[in-house]
C-alpha cells in the first residue's frame, strides 16, 4: 500500500495479521498550542495517544493525572478542553482540522 | 427556545450492539416500525473491535469474527428499512412513553409503544495503589484503540484477569506488535477457554494464577507494576512481590450493566452478583417490571455476544407480539432462541449467568406499574 513518507510515530500500526487501517486524510490539530498530526476518522484521544500524549487532564482535588480509561464515552476519565469547550469526552470526539485541544485542570469553566 | 420536535415509533431500541441489532432485525422483519438509537457514529457496539472468531452456537456465527458479524447485522438491519439514529444519546425518559434524545447541537423527543433497552455494560476497575494513573486502561479500551483506530496503547502490557476477555485481548496485543509481560489471575485457575490460554502460552506469555496486581508505578503515567501472590482468601502474601517493567496495565476484571436509563424509567432493579450487579428484573421474554419495556444483552446480565444476540431476538419478537400482532413466525423465533440460550448456558462459561437468571422469578416483587414493593412478610417490625 502506498504510504506518505512523512514520519509517523511508532504508535501507529502499519501491518496487522487480520486488520487493515485505511486512514483518512491527514489533519493538523493543536495540543496545548503545539501542532500535531492525526487522521480524519479517528477520535481526538486516539490521535493524542498516537502522538505519545498520555495525560489528558488533572483531577480537581488531588491534581492527579488522568488519561483515557474506557475509550467508548462511558467513564468521563478523558475530559479535555476542545476549542474552548470544557468537559469534552475526547475518546468519542472526532478529530477535526485545526481543532485546539488543551488539558483540563479540575472542573471546566464556562 | 423552540419546542423540540416529537417523532413517533412503534418499537424504540436503545443501543446498536449485538442485542439491539438483533432485536431490531427481528422486530422490523416481522412488520413493526422500529427506531434504533446509538450514541456512536457506527453500528455494531463492541463487535467492531472483536477480531477473534466466535465459538459456540451452531447457527449463530460460529467461526466468524466479531467485526464481520457487526457488518452482517448492520446490513440486515438496514435492509429492513428500520430507522437508525446515530451519534445520538438518550438523555432522559419522559411520561408517557417518551425518550429525550440529544445529538450534537439538538434535542428532540421520540414517543414509543414498546422500548427495548440494550445499552450494554461498562468496564470495572479494581483497587490497587495508583489505579488511576494514565496507562491503566480497560481491556475493551485497549481493544478499541488498537483494533478500531490502529494505534498501540503502549509497548509492554500487564494484563489483569484471565477470563476470556483478558486472554483474547492479550493475544490481540501481540498481534498488534505489543509485548505482554504477563497475565495475572487472582483465582487459582485460568478463567477463560483453554484454547485462548494455550495460544498465549505457546507464545511464551506467563499466566500467573493466584497472583494479583499490588500497585502501579509512576508519577504522571504508568512506568511499571508490582504484582504478588495471593493466598486462598485473595490476601497478598508478603515477600512475594515482583516488579514488572510495563507502560500499560490492562484491566479485564469484569463489567457492570449500564442500567441508568432503566432506573430512571422506574424498572424494578435487583442486585445479582452472578449477572454483574444491579440489573432490571425481567422475565424469560426479557420484559421488565414496567409494561412495554424490555432489556436484552449485557444490560440484562453480563454474558457474551452470542447470548446478547439471542436475547435481542426474543425481546424483538416478543415486543412485536405484545403490540397485538399475530405471528407464528414470532413465536417460532422466541422458541428457537430460548432453546439455544439454554444450550449455551449449560456450557462451562454459561453456568454462572444461568444461575443468576434462575433467581429472577423468585424476585418478582413489584406493583402492576412495575415499581418495587416491600412484601408484608418482609417488613421489619
Amino acid at each position: 500500500m502506498p504510504r506518505k513518507t512523512c514520519k509517523q510515530p511508532a504508535a501507529r500500526i502499519t501491518s496487522h495479521p487480520i486488520l487493515q487501517f485505511p486512514r483518512g486524510p491527514e489533519l493538523t490539530f493543536y495540543f496545548e498550542g503545539q501542532p500535531m498530526k492525526g487522521f480524519w476518522g479517528e477520535t481526538i484521544a486516539a490521535a493524542l495517544v498516537a502522538n505519545g500524549v498520555k495525560v489528558f487532564r488533572h483531577s480537581e482535588r488531588h491534581k492527579r493525572p488522568r488519561g483515557f480509561f474506557c475509550a467508548v464515552g462511558k467513564c468521563s476519565s478523558c475530559l479535555m478542553i476542545v476549542d474552548g469547550r470544557p468537559n469534552t469526552m475526547v475518546c468519542v470526539e472526532p478529530l477535526r482540522e485545526g481543532v485546539r485541544v488543551e488539558r483540563q485542570q479540575g472542573r471546566g469553566k464556562l | 427556545m423552540a419546542t423540540p420536535g416529537l417523532s413517533k415509533t412503534q418499537i424504540a431500541i436503545v443501543g446498536g450492539g449485538p442485542a439491539g441489532l438483533c432485536a431490531g432485525i427481528v422486530a422490523a422483519r416481522l412488520g413493526a416500525r422500529v427506531t434504533l438509537i446509538d450514541d456512536n457514529p457506527r453500528l455494531g457496539g463492541q463487535l467492531i473491535k472483536q477480531t477473534h472468531k466466535f465459538f459456540g452456537s451452531k447457527s449463530h456465527y460460529c467461526g466468524t469474527r466479531g467485526i464481520d458479524i457487526a457488518a452482517i447485522l448492520e446490513k440486515e438491519l438496514l435492509a429492513t428499512g428500520a430507522e437508525v439514529v446515530l451519534n445520538t444519546t438518550v438523555i432522559g425518559h419522559f411520561q408517557p412513553k417518551t425518550l429525550g434524545l440529544a445529538s450534537p447541537g439538538q434535542f428532540f423527543k421520540l414517543a414509543y409503544d414498546r422500548l427495548i433497552v440494550a445499552t450494554g455494560a461498562t468496564e470495572n476497575n479494581i483497587l490497587f495503589e495508583n489505579n488511576d494513573l494514565p496507562g491503566v486502561y480497560g481491556a475493551g479500551a485497549v481493544q478499541t484503540l488498537m483494533n478500531v483506530y490502529g494505534i498501540r496503547p503502549g509497548q509492554r502490557v500487564l494484563m489483569v484477569g484471565s477470563g476470556n476477555i483478558g486472554l483474547i485481548v492479550s493475544y490481540q496485543l501481540i498481534q498488534a506488535g505489543i509485548d505482554v509481560a504477563a497475565v495475572v489471575e487472582a483465582l487459582p485457575k485460568i478463567g477463560g477457554y483453554h484454547v485462548h490460554a494455550a495460544k498465549l502460552r505457546r507464545l511464551g506469555v506467563p499466566i500467573l494464577t493466584s497472583h494479583t496486581i499490588k500497585s502501579a508505578l509512576g508519577r504522571e503515567y504508568v512506568t511499571g507494576a508490582v504484582i504478588c501472590r495471593v493466598d486462598r482468601n485473595f490476601k497478598p502474601i508478603a515477600g512475594t512481590e515482583k516488579k514488572l517493567q510495563v507502560d500499560v496495565i490492562c484491566l479485564a476484571v469484569g463489567l457492570t450493566p449500564l442500567v441508568e436509563l432503566l432506573s430512571q424509567i422506574g424498572c424494578y432493579l435487583v442486585y445479582i452478583p452472578e449477572l454483574g450487579g444491579l440489573i432490571a428484573w425481567h422475565d424469560e421474554n426479557l420484559a421488565t417490571s414496567v409494561p412495554g419495556v424490555y432489556v436484552a444483552g449485557d444490560v440484562s446480565g453480563i454474558e457474551e455476544a452470542s447470548t446478547a444476540m439471542l436475547e435481542g431476538r426474543i425481546a424483538g419478537a416478543h415486543a412485536f407480539l405484545s403490540l397485538g400482532g399475530q405471528s407464528s413466525e414470532a413465536a417460532r423465533i422466541i422458541h428457537e432462541a430460548k432453546k439455544e440460550l439454554a444450550s449455551i448456558r449449560q456450557g462451562p462459561f454459561g453456568q454462572k449467568a444461568a444461575r443468576g437468571k434462575k433467581i429472577l422469578p423468585s424476585l418478582a416483587k413489584f406493583s402492576s406499574k412495575g415499581q418495587g414493593v416491600c412484601l408484608a412478610s418482609e417488613k421489619q417490625t
